[in-house]
């Protein structure tokens, strides 16, 4: 009886949820948008633009670099007095390049654009939640992001141009303005929009760890959530914990620039008159930006390895291999993310015997992230591979992630580090690690939940193209780049003509130029395969990769509180792929095991008991009303 | 597939199982403590810096009783913080930071005192204790105003030191502290008191904001129309919180 009445009622909740709908404007429903999805999909759009934007930059640099004597004239449209009239890239702008590049694609992309979308698009949808906790919030955080963009963008356009230090903004150079142009108005918009971003992140991550915790459907037990959802709750306590420190950096390096203090600045001379900074430490901020530093950039990888984990399991039709061990392996690699940052260091006059201890420290790294290695691997083995595009970029992923990580125990040894430190072998090892590896991860994630997202489905051809294509182009670039990074060729130089020992290295120099062209040019599939699709690509069924997580039970079209009706209850973990015994070679995780008695193993038929249990437990607003 | 759709209170909830809030504490509570985390680390790191800055420069080495102020060595805090208003060249030796900390304090327990007479939903009580705490945030930020204005203004005598200026080496007779230089010790003396303590400050003032805020829909009569003062609750976190962080900056610059 009470059953009947409960579905009545909620349908009722249901239909009045529709009028609901109607009365939404534009502006609501688009832009000043509250619905979690939304949200995401303005995440990935920007973070497509930055993209774009970001690699271009590296476009132009890498020709710089590789063919130093071309003519950039054609350049003059776009980047105007940058170029001479004799059509050189300012060497003061090829710094400035440099810089933004690595901001916008650590920062905006990788950061922003990666656990924007996919936190933002798969949390509810995964634990089984109407939105976000706080919806409001989660608005907030993406126009915080955006007005962080904006500044960025802006910044870049200022006749002194945008910040030129590196993105880490080591002080001196980035606290005082007569050191560079960049390090003027560039610099202070620079910080602002970070602060800006900084506020983002932490709004946002409040936000996804809240919901994690407080929003799962019922029977959705911490030790049934998928690797996705894992991964997105401990980048979030990561960011948590490391982006107030760059919050501290940053605000005491405002007062060293503007404010006379001398926390990072001591006995500097410029044309030959001393400052009266006494006493603070360069040093100081290094330590204060790579605690942050070095924790990021497992913020930029982690997401990725979470959506590799997912599309992997569903497109081997097999079991995620070490569930438990995947877990293990992400919460050792965030505790060890905090106590390696000194790695980055080892050249700064460290007393060696510290240095060592983070060598060590930094070493044992290689563990877990061989863990989450060989786990991908045995769950590739023997399995009925699916060979989607999201499928392949995940299986790149896997791959660049192991290559990168090599060359990061090379750079982990102290010693090694002396040679090898600020050249381009660090630049390759970075690369395949941390900026292929989570793009390929973005990838992986677009193509995979592009169905959910759009109700469309992306052309599966374009896509292997897509993925064939960038693939060799990202070893071409990175594989030579770590020969001429041993050769000694430093990284933040504008050119390398006036040495004699890198003359015979410039042919290599230019394959990397052309390979990374290559590369940049492959993407355009991809751009132009998204948006088409988005309008005109193929209607998507519900669950077209036949798939065991809760997004898939959701309407083709989700509209706003995701289910209508009831939210599942959840039964099992997502990985049951072809299990022995199954009519179907998965079963979604909202299946009980009263329904599969074919195919359930000894302890679980034991479970069928608890299943009254699990339904019962609606204790959450989310369950009392269809919102 | 079955009917999910079952009564709810049938059966004893599973806090980790799903469906529910784990240990019913809200959203809003948990966003508060996520965010009472990140802050700890804006303060560690500041905190940090400090520690860092002030190990790398010499202490003083001789007898307390003959200590003198220089930009050689950090001074010694006790012999810096020595004034209490109205008592002009009276050596004091942390008399008023020490009662300014009492306050802060003090406040902490009225808070308490609310947020319990908010479990009761017992308004007029939660409206006093809002008051006072609402009283000692506010003395608390004059005191430290006080401060601040001795600080910078110095002592009678100043110090002679050799300070760079307009990029030459030149001895003169410093009053009080600024940004760039001070009469106390080295700069970054004077910059991290002013930074942290101006941080910790800042906090404290919006915690008062929001503590005005509350206290006015408490007021109106809102929490009881809503049958809830969790919202005394979280901002009661904050300013615990806001509590504890002073007592680490005390420990770091009164009495370490
Ligand atoms: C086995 C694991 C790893 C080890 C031992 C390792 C070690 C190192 C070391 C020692 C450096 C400093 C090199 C130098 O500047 O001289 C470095 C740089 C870097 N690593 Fe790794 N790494 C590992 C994995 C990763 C991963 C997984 C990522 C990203 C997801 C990553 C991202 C970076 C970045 C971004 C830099 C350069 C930052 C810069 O100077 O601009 N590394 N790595
Ligand atoms: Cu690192």
């Amino acid at each position: 009886m009470s059953a009947i009445v409960g579905a009545e009622s909620i349908h009722e909740h249901a239909e009045s949820h529709e009028h609901h709908h109607v009365s939404q404007n534009f502006w609501q429903k688009y832009i000043f948008s509250e619905d979690h999805k939304v949200i995401a999909k303005q995440y990935l759009i920007t973070g497509i633009i930055w993209a774009v934007i970001g690699i271009s930059m590296s476009v132009i640099f890498r020709i710089q670099l590789g063919m130093p004597d071309s003519n950039l004239s054609w350049l003059k449209p776009v980047l105007g007095q940058w170029i001479s009239d004799s059509g050189k890239l300012d060497p003061n702008f090829y710094l400035a390049l440099v810089t933004m590049h690595g901001t916008i694609m650590v920062f905006f992309v990788l950061t922003a654009g990666l656990s924007g979308t996919f936190s933002n698009f798969l949390i509810p949808l995964q634990i089984g939640a109407r939105d976000m906790a706080s919806g409001f919030m989660n608005m907030l955080s993406y126009w915080f992001f955006f007005l962080a963009s904006i500044i960025m963008f802006g910044s870049i356009f200022l006749q002194t141009g945008p910040a030129a230090g590196g993105w880490v903004i080591y002080p001196p150079l980035s606290a005082l303005p007569e050191a560079h142009p960049g390090s003027g108005m560039g610099m202070t918009l620079w910080l602002t929009s970070m602060a800006f971003f900084i506020v983002s992140q932490l709004l946002g991550g409040i936000n996804y760890i809240t919901t994690v915790i407080n929003l799962r459907t019922r029977g959705m037990s911490f030790d049934r959530l998928p690797l996705t959802i894992w991964a997105f709750l401990i980048t979030a306590v990561l960011g948590l914990i490391s982006f107030p420190v760059l919050l501290s950096s940053v605000l005491l390096l405002i007062m060293d620039r503007h404010f006379g203090t001398s926390f990072y600045l001591s006995d500097i001379y410029i044309n030959g008159e001393a400052l009266p900074n006494v006493g603070g430490s360069p040093i100081l901020f290094q330590h204060l930006f790579w605690f942050l530093g070095h924790p990021e950039v497992y913020i930029v990888l982690l997401p990725g390895l979470g959506i590799t984990s997912e599309v992997i399991a569903t497109n081997a039709r097999k079991p995620i291999f070490g569930y438990r061990a995947m877990i293990a392996s992400m919460l050792g690699i965030a505790f060890l993310a905090f106590i390696v940052w000194a790695h980055h260091m080892f050249v700064t006059g460290m007393n060696p015997f510290l240095g060592s201890v983070f060598m060590f420290l930094t070493l044992i790294i290689a563990v877990p992230s061989a863990v989450k290695g060989f786990n991908y691997i045995t769950t590739l083995w023997r399995g009925n591979i699916v060979f989607t595009p999201g499928m392949l970029f995940s299986i790149g992923l896997v791959s660049l992630f192991v290559s990168g990580g090599l060359t990061g125990i090379i750079l982990g040894n102290s010693a090694l580090d002396i040679q090898l430190h600020d050249t381009y072998f660090v630049v390759a090892h970075f690369h395949l690690v941390m900026g292929a590896a989570s793009a390929f991860g973005l990838f992986a994630g677009v193509y995979h939940w592009f169905p959910k997202m759009f109700g469309r489905m992306m052309n599966p051809t374009l896509g292997q193209l897509h993925f064939w294509l960038s693939f060799i182009g990202i070893y071409m670039v990175f594989i030579p780049m770590h020969y001429v990074g041993i050769a000694g060729f430093p990284r933040r130089y504008y050119q390398f003509t006036s040495y004699d020992f890198t003359h015979k290295f410039m042919d290599m120099n230019m394959f990397i130029s052309i390979a990374a062209i290559f590369s940049f040019l492959a993407q355009f599939i991809f751009l132009w395969n998204f948006f088409y699709s988005i309008f005109k690509g193929k209607k998507a069924p519900k669950n077209p990769w036949r798939s065991n997580t809760l997004e898939w039970t959701t309407p083709v079209n989700v509209g706003h509180g995701n289910w209508e009706g009831e939210i599942p209850a959840v039964y099992r973990w997502s990985y049951d792929y072809s299990k022995p015994g199954a009519k179907e070679d998965f079963i979604p995780q909202n299946v009980p095991y009263s329904q599969t008695l074919e195919s359930n193993l000894p302890h679980e038929n034991e479970l069928i008991a608890t299943e009254k249990e699990i339904e019962a437990q609606n204790f959450n607003d989310q369950f009392k009303t269809a919102h | 597939m079955a009917s999910n759709v079952t009564t709810p209170g049938a059966v004893e909830p599973k806090f980790w199982m799903g469906g529910i809030e784990p240990m019913k504490a809200s959203y809003g509570k948990l966003m508060m403590w996520f965010f009472l985390i990140s802050d700890t680390f804006t303060f560690s790191a500041l905190l940090v810096a400090y520690g860092y800055q002030r190990f790398s420069f010499p202490a003083y080495s001789g007898e307390v009783a003959d200590f003198v102020n220089s930009n050689l060595y950090w001074p010694i805090p006790e012999k810096v913080y020595a004034a209490v208003p109205f008592l002009h060249g009276v050596y004091l030796p942390l008399v008023f930071v020490g009662i300014m900390t009492f306050i802060l304090i003090a406040s902490s327990v009225t808070m308490v005192l609310a947020v319990e007479a908010g479990h009761r939903k017992d308004r007029a009580t939660v409206e006093k204790y809002m008051l006072w705490t609402i009283l000692g945030g506010f003395t608390f930020l004059g005191c430290q105003a006080w401060e601040w204005a001795h600080f910078i203004h110095g002592t009678d005598n100043g110090t002679l030191m050799t300070i760079m200026e307009n990029g030459k080496m030149v001895e003169k007779t410093i009053f009080g502290a600024n940004l760039t230089v001070n009469e106390y010790g080295p700069a970054a003396f004077a910059d991290f008191f002013f930074f942290i303590t101006g941080f910790h400050g800042t906090h404290v003032f919006s915690g008062v904001i929001l503590n005005i805020l509350i206290f006015f829909r408490v007021a109106t009569g809102l929490y009881d129309k809503r049958g809830s003062y969790e919202m005394v609750e979280k901002v009661g976190l904050y300013w615990h919180f806001v509590d504890l962080v002073w007592v680490f900056v005390f420990t770091f610059f009164y009495l370490v």
